[in-house]
């Protein structure tokens, strides 16, 4: 969870990740964003985040994003 | 048929009072009746390809839900005795099967939309370079007629079996009700492009029209006739004038035809979208908003996000995502980032993702090169303006001009007009006349030729600007307004005479000033080649 709390952190320093769960729906991350947080988790996890996980329920908080990487890593 | 005729007036009301004659089980059944008698107004010859549509990603969405299900009954059934590599490679095996008729319905279908919209564009590129190869050889020109909404609907369908493949809903087992999606009649001239997943509950419902529904409907019907034939249908002759006359009209007039180009594209296009949300409401079926404000944005990218909502958004849902975290941009950039360093590496999605967007947003919107470079122009002017993000906040935290009021105007303004000066090459059609035009601004700079009457040799009258400009003051209005909430549910709040007081004004001004006859039709001129 810290390391994507910290990759978030590198893209929106003067965002509070930890509480905020309208990432998306308040465009606080824009699509270039999440393209970005892919890439640096697909890395991080040893992962493949596919376009059909980009929904905004699974980007809207730093929870949601890593429940994501938790599910795919036991895919 | 058009939005703005009488004919469609009386076919909306005689599809109105038949839906509200049946019982509910056959309503959805009329509407698609209706969606394909509204299409045969625009050639009857034209309902194959739209039928084809249909028919095929139909019949391709039914063999992905049946692999999906026979997928997902194997592997429950074979729970225990599969290992975590078995899965795996079962599940690829299966997702490759499936992709295979994904890809076979989308090359038929932005094949057949490929064909009839880009073939004379591919026809005068081949001519153009026989020519400068000095041959005398010309091929002739195919002429297809574009089937009414051919680009909507395309692009509504294939959002629609790509969800399928994604397994985001199953696939729709009524090859009818499929139809209705696809045809839909209020959202085949400009859209907007729906998701099925949120229209389904009340396309098919046939729910009861209800006084508010038929209210909110009516009233937003009301006020997209009023900017299409009062103010865009009007201004539209000004345009017109300016962008066949580059002649004689240059310097400041090229300004003129950019501001006046970009109101009526607007009060077009978001009319047209309101006609159709109107018609749509009006059955209790909720279309997704297609603008948001855009002439309120700050920078092109918050401009992008505001303007034609629907096509954007499936281009970075369907396009965007899927190519910029696709496995090959990840090899690519994982290969730039050894090999050149993290700095490329981590963009190298975005931008040639960006790229290949907007040179198909470009193309979309026209079989010509103006519009890829159009498309291209947007592209850059955003990836610059992102890459210049850290230096804005710098010059910020030192002028800390932040979010004063003048600062955001000046944003709000500049955005208006960098997108006026990119639409220009929508208006020229040609790269060479637009640049061409844009240089006179500087070159034959003739302010005073507008205080010596300049307005009044547009091919408008006196009239027509008492007129424009105060409908132009009251869209301003309307959309100051709509920052707090609906503006219908905020009239609908006031007493009763005002409420109908406002309504009938806007009739009768629709009735009395709405620019009638021939030349003054807007949407042939905009959206002829959709």
């Amino acid at each position: 969870m810290e390391t994507v709390l910290e990759i978030l952190r590198g893209l929106h320093p003067e965002i509070d990740f930890e509480s905020c769960d309208s990432l998306v729906d308040d465009k606080i991350i824009d699509s270039f964003d999440i393209v970005s947080i892919i890439s640096d988790l697909n890395d991080e996890f040893d992962i493949t985040i596919p376009a059909e996980e980009i929904v905004p329920e699974n980007f809207n908080s730093a929870k949601a994003i890593y429940a994501m990487v938790e599910r795919l890593m036991e895919e | 048929m058009l939005f703005t005729t009488s004919r469609f007036i009386f076919f909306l009301l005689g599809v109105i009072l038949i839906y509200q004659l049946l019982p509910q089980k056959f309503r959805w059944i009329w509407l698609l009746l209706a969606s394909y008698i509204f299409y045969c107004f625009s050639g009857i010859k034209h309902l194959i390809y739209i039928t084809v549509t249909s028919l095929s990603t139909y019949l391709a969405s039914i063999m992905l839900d049946k692999l999906q299900k026979e997928q997902a009954s194997y592997l429950k059934e074979n729970k225990e005795s599969l290992s975590r590599e078995e899965r795996k490679a079962y599940k690829a095996a299966m997702k490759s099967r499936q992709r295979r008729w994904l890809v076979l319905c989308m090359l038929l279908n932005f094949g057949i939309l490929a064909v009839l919209k880009y073939t004379d564009f591919m026809i005068a590129n081949i001519n153009g370079i026989l020519d400068i190869a000095g041959s005398k050889r010309q091929l002739a020109f195919m002429n297809f007629v574009l089937p009414l909404g051919i680009s909507f609907y395309t692009f509504q369908t294939m959002g629609y079996l790509i969800d399928v493949y994604r397994e985001k809903y199953p696939a729709e087992k009524n090859p009818f009700k499929l139809a209705l999606f696809t045809s839909f009649f209020p959202q085949l001239i400009q859209g907007p492009i729906n998701r099925f997943d949120e229209l389904k509950e009340s396309l098919f419902a046939g729910r009861k029209l209800t006084i508010n529904n038929v209210s909110f409907g009516t009233q937003r019907i009301l006020w997209g006739f009023f900017k299409k034939l009062v103010i865009a249908d009007r201004l539209l002759v000004a345009v017109s004038t300016i962008i066949h006359n580059t002649d004689e009209y240059q310097g400041v007039y090229v300004l003129v035809g950019m501001f006046f180009y970009a109101i009526t594209l607007y009060a077009d296009f978001t009319g047209g979208i309101d006609i159709a949300i109107g018609v749509a409401e009006i059955f209790g079926i909720p279309f997704r908003e297609n603008f948001e404000r855009p002439f309120f944005s700050k920078s092109i990218a918050e401009y992008w996000r505001r303007w034609h909502i629907s096509l954007s958004s499936w281009f970075r849902d369907y396009m965007f995502y899927p190519i910029s975290v696709s496995k090959p941009m990840l090899d690519l950039s994982k290969f730039c980032r050894k090999h050149v360093g993290d700095w490329l590496g981590k963009r190298i999605p975005i931008y040639l993702a960006s790229i290949i967007v907007w040179f198909t947003t470009g193309i979309w919107h026209g079989a010509a090169w103006n519009f890829v470079v159009w498309g291209l122009l947007n592209c850059l002017v955003i990836l610059v303006s992102q890459e210049c993000t850290p230096l804005y906040e710098k010059f910020h935290n030192r002028l800390k001009v932040g979010n004063s009021f003048w600062y955001r105007m000046f944003q709000v303004l500049r955005t208006f007009w960098l997108m006026s000066f990119l639409r220009t090459l929508d208006c020229y059609q040609n790269v060479g006349l637009t640049f061409k035009m844009y240089s006179t601004i500087i070159t034959r700079f003739n302010l005073m030729e507008l205080f010596r009457g300049g307005l009044m040799k547009l091919g408008l009258t006196r009239y027509d600007y008492i007129v424009l400009v105060p409908a132009v003051c009251l869209l301003l209005l309307v959309s100051l307004t709509g920052r707090k909430g609906s503006v219908r549910k905020q009239l609908s709040a006031k007493p009763v005479m005002v409420r109908y007081l406002v309504y009938f004004a806007i009739f009768l001004a629709v009735l009395i000033l709405g620019a009638y006859g021939v030349g003054y039709d807007s949407s042939q001129f905009i959206y002829s080649r959709f």
